[in-house]
């Protein structure tokens, strides 16, 4: 038995929110559009998956048939645009590439905007499995108070990973700094696998890290004092594509998010709570 | 302080400081940006002149030849700089990123609106969702 979403009284929301006066604000804040019926987003953010992505929305609409499906691609060359929109997914068009972060971020704009409850993300290259979504859903909603839900590739004792050894070594450094900071054991730090509530849709909309974001998602999640659980999932390895993180660049990609680690640390805040300065602004002097 | 290298200390630091002016006069280069330039040309331009304060401040730092704390101050002030502009290069590709985030959803809107208008509104909701049809 799934874990539906709370359905949404279509009617009666949309007479309430589509006034015959159009306000500039509520235009921007609730769209008076068909859509979303349900509360649930699946996001797939997508760079390059044309070998992949149909059977991953086609799996999403099996087996999480209560998500919309949104595909973020990111820039891509092939034709995974013309294969998601045909395969009947909303497609945000980046119109430039932004990394696996900038994407997903879109994602979170997009659900907050669309008034998304629940968004789950769902890697473009077939490595996680939509079955797996409704025991995402089950764990949070066994208590009100969870934010995140992480699939963890590594709480099954049965089950190996099938990665690289040099991977798996950076994936459990990171794993044993943030369960020192958090007080709390975290085994996947890395998996993009993951279902977040409102709360955390609105805090990853304001900012969501750069480059590689898993990581330091985590610890934002701590700053803000989210609370986060991770619940064991298998995964595939990669259907098709090429990964985002070559081999050649572990090394920077490690350093990078150990950096972001550290200085997110010492970060007084690394959100800023309303009414502060702006972190991005074009009237900034020397 | 030799005289020739003085002469030439004075003469770069005023050229820079009027192509400067120039660049701002004729909207090349912003104000804000500007303002670092015309500092460091101005402090270069016033030890030259001032020999006196060089000297001094290269004897404070424990710089044996006086136009080395020139070059000394001059590296600092491009080191200075570059800080700078790596700041603002970041603080573009994060507005960019943001832009182009917006962009895609207002786009992905303006689609959503054309079809619905083009098109029946149940056609496209039984697409959505096909189990409507059982």
């Amino acid at each position: 038995m799934l874990v539906g979403c709370p359905r949404l009284p279509v009617a009666g929301r949309d007479a309430a929110t589509s006034t015959p006066q159009l306000s500039g604000e509520r235009a921007v804040s609730r769209p008076v559009l068909q859509y979303p019926h349900n509360r649930c987003l699946a996001v797939v953010p997508a760079y390059n998956e044309e070998a992949s992505i149909v059977d991953v929305i086609r799996a999403l609409r099996r087996h999480a048939s209560d998500f919309d499906v949104l595909v973020v691609d990111d820039g891509s060359t092939d034709d995974t645009r013309q294969l998601a929109e045909a395969a009947g997914a909303d497609v945000l068009r980046l119109p430039f590439n932004l990394g696996i972060g900038g994407a997903v971020q879109a994602g979170f704009t997009f659900a907050l905007e669309h008034g998304y409850d629940r968004m789950v993300q769902v890697d473009g290259d077939g490595q996680h499995d939509p079955r797996e979504i409704h025991r995402l859903m089950q764990a949070m909603a066994s208590d009100p108070s969870i934010d995140v839900v992480c699939g963890s590739r590594f709480l099954t004792a049965d089950y190996r990973y099938p990665a690289p050894i040099s991977r798996r070594t950076g994936i459990h450094i990171f794993a044993f700094i943030l369960s020192r900071i958090m007080r709390q054991r975290v085994s996947d730090p890395t998996s993009g696998f993951r279902l977040y509530n409102d709360r955390a849709i609105s805090l990853f909309a304001r900012d969501y890290p750069h480059d590689y974001p898993e990581v330091e998602a985590v610890l934002m999640v701590h700053h803000h004092r989210l609370r986060m659980v991770e619940i064991p999932v298998r995964m595939f390895l990669r259907n098709g594509g090429v990964s985002s993180i070559g081999s050649g660049k572990s090394v920077y990609y490690m350093l990078k998010v150990l950096l972001a680690l550290f200085v997110g640390l010492a970060r007084v805040r690394p959100v800023p709570e309303p009414g502060d300065v702006a972190p991005v602004a074009a009237e900034q002097g020397i | 302080m030799g005289s020739r290298i003085q002469i030439v200390a004075i003469v770069g630091a005023v050229v820079l400081l009027i192509v400067v002016l120039e660049m701002v006069r004729r909207r090349r280069l912003m104000e804000r940006y500007a303002l670092l330039w015309l500092l460091s040309a101005i402090v270069i331009l016033g030890l030259a002149v001032w020999q006196d304060a060089l000297n001094k401040l290269a004897e404070a730092m424990g710089i044996v030849s006086a136009p080395n704390a020139l070059f000394f101050v001059a590296v600092a002030f491009i080191l200075l700089l570059l800080l700078h502009f790596s700041a603002a290069m970041s603080r573009l590709s994060d507005q960019s990123k943001v832009l182009a985030q917006r962009h895609a959803v207002l786009e992905q809107r303006i689609r959503t609106l054309e079809d619905s208008r083009l098109r029946p509104a149940g056609e496209r909701a039984l697409e959505r969702e096909p189990t409507l049809l059982r």
